[in-house]
């Protein structure tokens, strides 16, 4: 069942359940945090309304600065402003930003743990018919091994307005991981969250769960139909939405582990490097258990439908739901 | 920021000799190190430190600071040296550049060192630091308080990211920048004209819609003429090439791009004594201080 705590949206597996892209929360946030915090300013590498981010500049042109085709100076630019006390937002394709401007931001922004905001669009092979070049399968990994740098990467449009709100707070130097497709609405307005807490979406409705599948991204709601279904079948799954990834909640993910002796990881990215090498970490070193990894297996992405190149890449239902059994049999 | 007395030009004078005595100190003392550049921009680090800035070496945060930012990280040991001699940090501690546990790094960290604006080394990224500082400003209509400051190396004219901040910057015309570039014609690998010709720079600069200004480093009244000029700007930026030469100071190693990242070697005794002279001496100029 829904974890009733976290009052998560009750039309959730209605085949009507209501959709929007993740990056529509983000730039429908950051309009709204705007009006909060005089020191918001937005930045945008000539993708303003691909990113969303048009919402914050319509509202407040005189704190959006276009930078044009130019993600190295995007960031750096950015960290000259956070450094006169601005908390900049700058948003690209995450391809470009930061998968261009890696070194300018690891120097300009982690190295002087300056707050500023990257926020990459377009994320997974889900932005579909622009192909590979636009699929960005390597930016959790690009930003993990960066000191200073937390990671959020929201589950549904509701999840990035509340992440927009959280990171304007943080003092920090962040990664937003947004997505371009529309995806089901999982949260609501009421639903929790905070930075490095990880929550229980999906459990047993009685006894203890069997396997663990932890999921980032809109890849959650794969895994919740995969853990319902499951659930019909006579196995017990909880499903754990990790959608910071930076700071990680450790804790959670060793009381997950526990209790079901067994993980799935979920994510649109590449498995190497990704948010499951970060789980394996944490229980490689607390409570090693039998581990299978949901993700894109050292390829490149492909013009399609976000629909086939989720099955094709071995990212739908069916694949988390035979993860479940091998790793059940293992 | 105002007149110089040719009473403050001597000062000025003495001030960068002692600051390029402490270049090479550190420097030996350190073992490894970028020469050339440093001291060739020492006269042009006393004029900002000791004439231009707006700052408060007792309050390093004061809120209405003009901003410095070095773009061109290894030519740190002339930015600690004038630091050190301005009053933000002890002479002593320049011995201690390079060595574990300094707040001296190889290249300037301001985790370490928090004084600073900035931590650079990497080519390339100091300007766009300066122009979204400049930015900032105008946003919170600070621009007319202040100015931001960005010293950069004619090598890193090579690097895009340059070009790009250049170029938002004349977009926005942002008077409130100025950029100096320390051109004394060397890189690593040679002259910037064999490595990758630079010229015409300024008229570089001047298409991309900057205010261009090509001055001597060394000339203390006329580089104070041209950031007066620079201040005096308000249609768009300002860029300053400052002509230096690499190793001023030092006869043996002016303008040769050898010494860009070698240190005076230690085991070379002799070397280490004609430079340290050459400086003390003022070239011959004065009686050293130890005969």
């Amino acid at each position: 069942m829904l974890n009733p705590k976290l009052k998560l949206n009750p039309k959730l597996f209605n085949p009507d359940v209501e959709q929007e892209p993740i990056r529509k929360g983000f730039g429908q946030g950051l309009a709204e945090a705007g009006e909060k915090n005089g020191n918001v300013v937005a930045l945008c590498a000539d993708l303003t309304e691909s990113t969303q981010i048009y919402l914050f500049k319509e509202k407040f042109p005189e704190r959006f600065i276009e930078i044009g085709v130019a993600e190295q100076n995007l960031v750096t630019v950015a960290s000259g402003m956070a450094s006169m006390g601005k908390i900049p937002f700058c948003s690209s394709y995450a391809m470009f930003s930061p998968g261009r401007n890696w070194e300018q931001i690891r120097t300009t922004i982690a190295y002087n743990d300056r707050p500023v905001k990257i926020v990459g669009s377009h994320t997974g092979v889900s932005v579909g018919p622009d192909g590979g070049t636009h699929q960005a399968l390597e930016d959790i990994a690009l930003m993990r091994v960066m000191p200073n740098m937390d990671i959020v990467s929201p589950c549904d449009a509701l999840e990035a307005k509340r992440s927009t709100f959280a990171l304007v707070d943080s003092g920090k130097p962040a990664y937003l991981r947004l997505a371009r497709e529309k995806t089901p609405i999982i949260t609501t307005e009421e639903t929790p969250f905070e930075m490095g807490k990880a929550e229980i979406y999906w459990m047993p409705d009685v006894g203890l769960a069997s396997v663990g599948i932890i999921a980032t991204g809109a890849l959650l709601y794969n895994a919740l139909l995969a853990a319902k279904d499951l659930e019909r079948e006579g196995v017990k799954i909880k499903v754990m939405n990790l959608s910071s990834i930076a700071p990680l909640d450790i804790e959670s993910i060793v009381a997950l582990a526990k209790e079901t002796k067994r993980i799935v990881t979920v994510e649109e990215h590449q498995v190497r490097g990704g948010m499951g090498s970060a789980v394996a970490e944490v229980l490689v070193q607390n409570y090693p258990v039998p581990m299978e990894f949901i993700g894109v297996q050292n390829k490149f992405g492909q013009s399609g439908t976000p629909e086939e190149l989720i099955e094709h890449y071995g990212m739908g239902v069916d694949a988390i739901k035979n993860a479940v059994k091998k790793v059940l049999s293992r | 920021m105002s007149f110089l007395s040719d009473e403050k030009v001597l000062q000025l004078e003495e001030r960068a000799n002692e600051i390029r005595k402490s270049i090479i100190e550190m420097l030996v003392e350190a073992g490894s190190g970028h020469t050339a550049g440093p001291l060739g921009m020492a006269d042009v680090f006393t004029l900002f430190f000791f004439h231009i800035l707006k700052h408060d070496p007792k309050n390093p945060s004061w809120e209405e600071r003009d901003r410095f930012v070095l773009s061109n990280g290894h030519i740190c040991p002339v930015y600690y040296a004038t630091l050190a001699h301005a009053g933000y940090l002890p002479i002593e501690e320049l011995k201690t550049l390079r060595k574990f546990g300094t707040r001296l790094q190889g290249h300037p960290h301001r985790e370490y060192l928090p004084l600073l604006e900035t931590s650079s080394g990497p080519l390339g990224t100091g300007l766009s630091q300066a122009v979204g500082m400049a930015l900032a400003d105008r946003i919170s209509a600070r621009s007319q308080n202040r100015f931001i400051y960005c010293f950069m190396s004619d090598g890193e004219q090579d690097a895009g990211n340059t070009w790009e901040g250049a170029m938002l910057a004349g977009k926005n015309k942002l008077h409130n920048l100025i950029a100096i570039i320390d051109r004394n014609n060397i890189q690593i690998d040679g002259y910037t004209e064999n490595i990758m010709p630079l010229e015409p720079l300024a008229d570089k600069w001047r298409a991309f819609n900057w205010h261009v200004i090509e001055v001597s480093g060394h000339d203390f009244t006329a580089l104070n003429e041209a950031v007066t000029e620079a201040q005096s700007m308000y249609e768009k930026p300002t860029v300053i090439i400052a002509h230096t030469i690499p190793g001023k100071g030092v006869r043996e190693f002016e303008r040769d791009y050898k010494w860009h990242g070698y240190d005076p070697d230690l085991k070379d005794e002799i070397g280490y004594e004609m430079a340290l002279k050459e400086l003390r001496t003022l070239g011959g100029k004065i009686k050293s201080e130890h005969q």
